[in-house]
């Protein structure tokens, strides 16, 4: 079996290994479970690592004809846009197995829709044809509407099942109109994402026709990853959601919008894309600073972090509305770093939850004493997403607030204001609420993270949070080439101008394979891919 | 005697009925639910038989009446198969049938006659007496359970619209004779696309309307849920999948093949009663607490899904119909087989009675939510490809007539409103209701006999398969289509 059919297969395959068990084995289904994220999570790692960097090839391909009428098939791949991208899904998976362990009344079902999750958001990852791609994303529609309803909190988790489930299945269909649109004006009679990007360079869809899908597929996939203001869903939801389910969701499921535009949209219909993307920029100001200014009014907790999930996503969107390299590669950077983070947060938020019954912050306070670790790693998270260097979301945010200079140079320094100011402002106020300050007596005993077993989910996306924090050329080296290709066609002008001017400073753009290890990267920034300089620079800047 | 090969297979459904009727004189009481398994092996052998079936080319029988193509022969694979399920979930409640059941049996085998001849129906003689075939044996159906009022009512509703509707059919063949001069759906064609004719569009416009009964869509969509509350479920099962395929696939001969010309010039009535019946099944189906009553309901907006491709006039259109459809029988199959099993009668079928069934029976429950979910047209299941078809046909057509985009918006609107509705119905089942919630009560569980589970997992495996692997079914919907030079 190839790497990815093997990644995607896992938790299916678990999935389906456990609706055969007999619900008497009740201690199997979660070690089954963690098995099965467990083997897709070596698998993500070692197609990570196996990466080969400095190209935007496709790599690990695999094709088989599915339905050859319609032109539909069974192709995955990765390049640098989404190889980040699995990893990250396949740890936040693996997490969020660790962590369901809080789940005690009807194991079987929930292991098994969880590993439905797992196992339809790594495809749709991986996928390089529409459909299947479209196909993936929806196998974690029922399994979040039965999840939320069954294994939910809060009083209000039947509405929130129900919004969450209609309202991200009309971006779907939104999406899939415009994806199916695509198709048809591409005249490609492919569903394949390759294919069809090739076809378009040589034969682009009509300007009027891009001028409409484009926004169709803005539309759709913003609904998906709460753009404002489509974006109610998410703190209803993710407030209602149990633990793993909104780990996934939030870290994982809603990167799936992100990266159709920047697989899709944006390299298909380049000009519509053009066209669109001062709006787009608009609106991610309605996350940046909307949102953040309603977290900040939160009195609970896991409200607070779901809008400042959907906050964040405003950087991604800024990233993308660039259209430059840097700032689509910070893009990239800022879906696997929030991805890590959103996931944390939520983790961190649902042993609160279960230990203490209630995430009222005013009800807290002094906790750290109690928890050491685990409030610790609350600290850190808080921290990384006031966007603290030392963490992969500051090398992502500085790379979107860069690329995105030329274009919006005032709502950058509006997202600079808002990520930074009201990020931390409740970020702090969230510290100091819950962790700082007198202890209430009825939290004198509240236990700790008690093992490395039950810290084990917490420490891994801490340390890949810190790892990519400190080191992001291991995202940036692999994602700049693929990022090049994918807005190649929508660059403007003047930013087409420059590149021609970098390739002919720095000479071929075509670095080969053996002058590029994982160490060598620096020559591959030096034989100057266009950005392979800025990207060193904030790398650096990063670090330090 | 080649009229009577091209017939066979209808022949062989025939003799099975008479058999069944013959044999029940000496089948002792006790036993006589085994007559139930001998029709359905006879169908199940007939189905396996029809691939057996080769026409290189189409054959015409009885004097150009009827016509054997890849189309017809694809709607009585889909007749044979619906015949299959509806038989052996009516010999699963056959102790409910207290009138007769060998007759029930029988009756179900000549309604089936009756569509598989409508589908080769090339006549408009053939078409009526096709029809009546059917009609009239479901108003026997539909009432079968003579001491329950609420099938007396149904009945007694399908009786009068079924009546109007059959009127409206037969004024409208009888103004198509007069103004064409001829009932036969080859010399028609010839003769409607020289030049249009005021009465001729009449008389086929009645047609139309007495077709739309059939499929439960505007304006002739009110007796559905009434209908499917109260009529025995196997029933129920059988209108809702054979007899509105039976109506596609006339709506298929006499607006593409027998009048293309004004067919087409029509694509904008097709496409208002689309638009209407759409809207119509999902807003009325959102308030609705009884499962068989939101099936009628989904079943009319489902019929409104079916006039989206119709309206298309394209070979992609009808191919997703036809797709469609087949996905529709695994879909509702084993809806209606869970529902047979756990409503025996209409007032159980409530919703919130489902609470806790999947404690009572896992498999039951999870064939009614895959079942659920295909009907939402969520992927993996095999509604979801044919809805994806059906939208894919009309943007395809969108560029030379761009009310087709408007048309697959309003699809989409639909698509997400009946989410709502279907997903109650899994939320029923799963969710912890209040009356469950503090009290551990125990359910009794429900026993599964071996037949019962192979069909649901026949019907469960079917959904995967056309939504994961839609490959051979739409080669064979595609293979059909061409049958028609579109």
């Amino acid at each position: 079996m190839d790497s990815l059919t093997f990644i995607i297969v896992c938790p299916l395959l678990g999935a389906v290994l456990i609706a055969l068990i007999p619900r008497s084995f009740e201690v199997l289904f979660r070690a089954i479970a963690l098995g099965a994220t467990g083997l897709s999570l070596a698998g993500a790692v070692w197609v990570f690592g196996g990466f080969e960097l400095g190209t935007a090839r496709i790599q690990y391909e695999e094709v088989v004809p599915w339905v050859y009428s319609l032109g539909i098939s069974y192709h995955l791949g990765v390049d640098g846009l989404n190889v980040g991208l699995l990893l990250m899904g396949a740890l936040v998976a693996f997490a969020a197995a660790c962590v369901s362990s809080e789940i005690r009344e009807r194991q079987k079902e929930f292991y098994l829709l969880l590993l439905l999750m797992t196992g339809g958001i790594l495809g749709a990852f991986a996928s390089l044809d529409l459909f299947f791609f479209y196909f993936f994303h929806e196998l974690a529609l029922v399994p979040t509407f039965i999840m939320i309803g069954v294994w939910g909190r809060g009083a209000n988790r039947r509405e929130a099942a129900f919004t969450i489930t209609l309202y991200l299945s009309l971006g779907a269909l939104i999406a899939l109109v415009g994806l199916v649109a695509l198709y048809l004006e591409t005249g490609a009679r492919t569903f394949d994402v390759v294919a069809m990007t090739r076809h378009v360079a040589a034969h682009p869809v009509s300007e009027s026709a891009q001028d409409i899908i484009f926004p169709l597929l803005m539309i759709g996939f913003g609904i998906l990853v709460s753009l404002w203001p489509f974006h109610t869903w998410a703190p209803l939801g993710y407030g209602a959601a149990p633990t793993a389910t909104a780990m996934l969701h939030a870290g994982v499921i809603k990167k799936f919008g992100l990266y159709g535009l920047l697989r899709i949209a944006v390299p298909l219909l380049p000009e519509g894309a053009q066209r669109w993307a001062g709006l787009l920029a608009v609106l991610c100001l309605g996350n940046l600073v909307y949102c953040g200014l309603v977290a900040m009014r939160q009195k609970n907790f896991g409200l607070l972090i779901a809008n400042s999930s959907v906050a964040h996503m405003g950087f991604a969107f800024l990233g993308i509305a660039s259209l430059s390299l840097i700032g689509v590669t910070g893009a990239v950077v800022v879906m696997v770093a929030h991805g890590l983070l959103a996931a944390l947060t939520f983790g961190l938020s649902g042993y609160l939850h279960q230990r203490l019954g209630t995430l009222e912050m005013a009800q807290m306070g002094g906790l750290l004493r109690r928890l050491p670790f685990v409030g610790g790693v609350l600290i850190m998270a808080m921290l990384a997403g006031c966007g603290l260097p030392g963490f992969a979301n500051f090398p992502g945010e500085i790379l979107v607030l860069f690329g995105a200079w030329i274009r919006h140079p005032v709502i950058v320094s509006l997202a600079a204001w808002a990520g930074l100011i009201i990020g931390a402002v409740y970020a702090l106020r969230a510290v100091r609420m819950m962790l700082h300050g007198e202890l209430p007596q009825r939290w004198h005993d509240t236990p700790d993270a008690a093992n490395a077993w039950r810290k084990l989910p917490y420490a891994l996306l801490l340390a890949a949070l810190v790892i990519f924090g400190c080191f992001p050329r291991l995202l940036t080296d692999r994602i700049a080439a693929s990022a090049q290709q994918a807005i190649a066609a929508a660059q403007g002008p003047s930013m087409a101008e420059i590149q021609r001017a970098d390739d002919r400073l720095f000479g071929g753009p075509e670095p080969t394979k053996t002058s590029i290890g994982r160490r060598g990267a620096s020559d591959a920034g030096q034989k100057g891919i266009a950005t392979g300089r800025s990207i060193r620079l904030t790398g650096n800047a990063a670090h330090e | 005697m080649s009229d009577l090969t091209a017939i066979g297979l209808e022949l062989a459904v025939v003799v099975t009925a008479l058999s069944v009727l013959v044999l029940d004189l000496w089948t002792p009481p006790e036993q006589k639910r085994a007559l139930g398994y001998v029709a359905a092996i006879a169908v199940g052998v007939i189905f396996v038989a029809s691939f057996a079936v080769l026409i290189p080319e189409p054959r015409m029988a009885f004097g150009g009446m009827f016509r054997l193509d890849e189309l017809s022969l694809y709607f009585k694979r889909f007749f044979l198969l619906t015949a299959l399920v509806v038989l052996l979930m009516s010999t699963e409640i056959a102790d409910r049938i207290e009138a007769g059941f060998p007759e029930y049996c029988a009756l179900q085998l000549f309604a089936l006659t009756g569509m598989m001849l409508a589908a080769s129906a090339y006549h408009f003689a053939m078409v009526f007496v096709a029809l009546e075939l059917i009609a009239v044996t479901f108003y026997i159906l539909t009432s079968y359970q003579r001491r329950r009022l609420a099938s007396l009512e149904a009945g007694v509703k399908y009786l009068v619209l079924g009546a109007v509707a059959s009127s409206f059919l037969v004024y409208g063949i009888a103004l198509v004779f007069g103004a064409g001069g001829t009932l036969d759906f080859a010399r028609l064609a010839n003769s409607s696309n020289t030049g249009s004719h005021r009465v001729l569009e009449l008389g086929l416009l009645l047609v139309f309307l007495g077709l739309t009964f059939k499929l439960a869509s505007v304006p002739f969509q009110f007796w559905a849920p009434d209908v499917y509350q109260g009529a025995p479920t196997p029933t129920v099962a059988f209108l809702a999948l054979g007899s509105k395929a039976a109506g596609v696939a006339l709506l298929i001969r006499v607006f593409y093949e027998a009048a293309p010309a004004i067919g087409r010039g029509w694509h904008g009535l097709f496409a208002g009663v689309s638009a209407a019946t759409m809207l119509y099944g999902v807003l009325c189906a959102i308030p609705q607490r009884n499962l068989k009553r939101l099936l009628g309901y989904s079943s009319i907006a489902n019929g409104g899904f079916v006039f989206l491709g119709l309206s298309t006039f394209s070979a992609p259109g009808l191919s997703a119909v036809l797709y469609f459809l087949a996905a529709y029988l695994f879909t509702l199959g084993a809806a209606f087989f869970v529902l047979c099993l756990v409503a025996p009668t209409a007032e159980t079928a409530d919703i919130p009675a489902l609470a806790g069934l999947h404690r009572r029976s896992p498999l039951l429950a999870a064939a009614l939510a895959l079942s659920m979910v295909s009907l939402a047209g969520i992927p993996p299941l095999a509604g979801f490809f044919g809805k994806f078809l059906l939208i894919k046909a009309a943007l395809e057509r969108g560029p030379s007539w761009p009310a087709m985009y408007a048309l697959a918006g309003l699809a989409l609107l639909a698509v997400v409103i009946s989410i709502y509705y279907y997903f109650g119905v899994i939320r029923a089942m799963y969710w912890p209701g209040e009356r469950e919630r503090g009290i551990v009560r125990d359910p009794e569980p429900i026993v599964l006999s071996g037949l019962t589970r192979a069909v649901l997992w026949f019907c469960i495996i079917g959904m995967l398969w056309l939504g994961i692997a839609p490959d051979k079914v739409l080669n064979l919907a595609e293979h059909a289509v061409r049958a028609l030079a579109l």
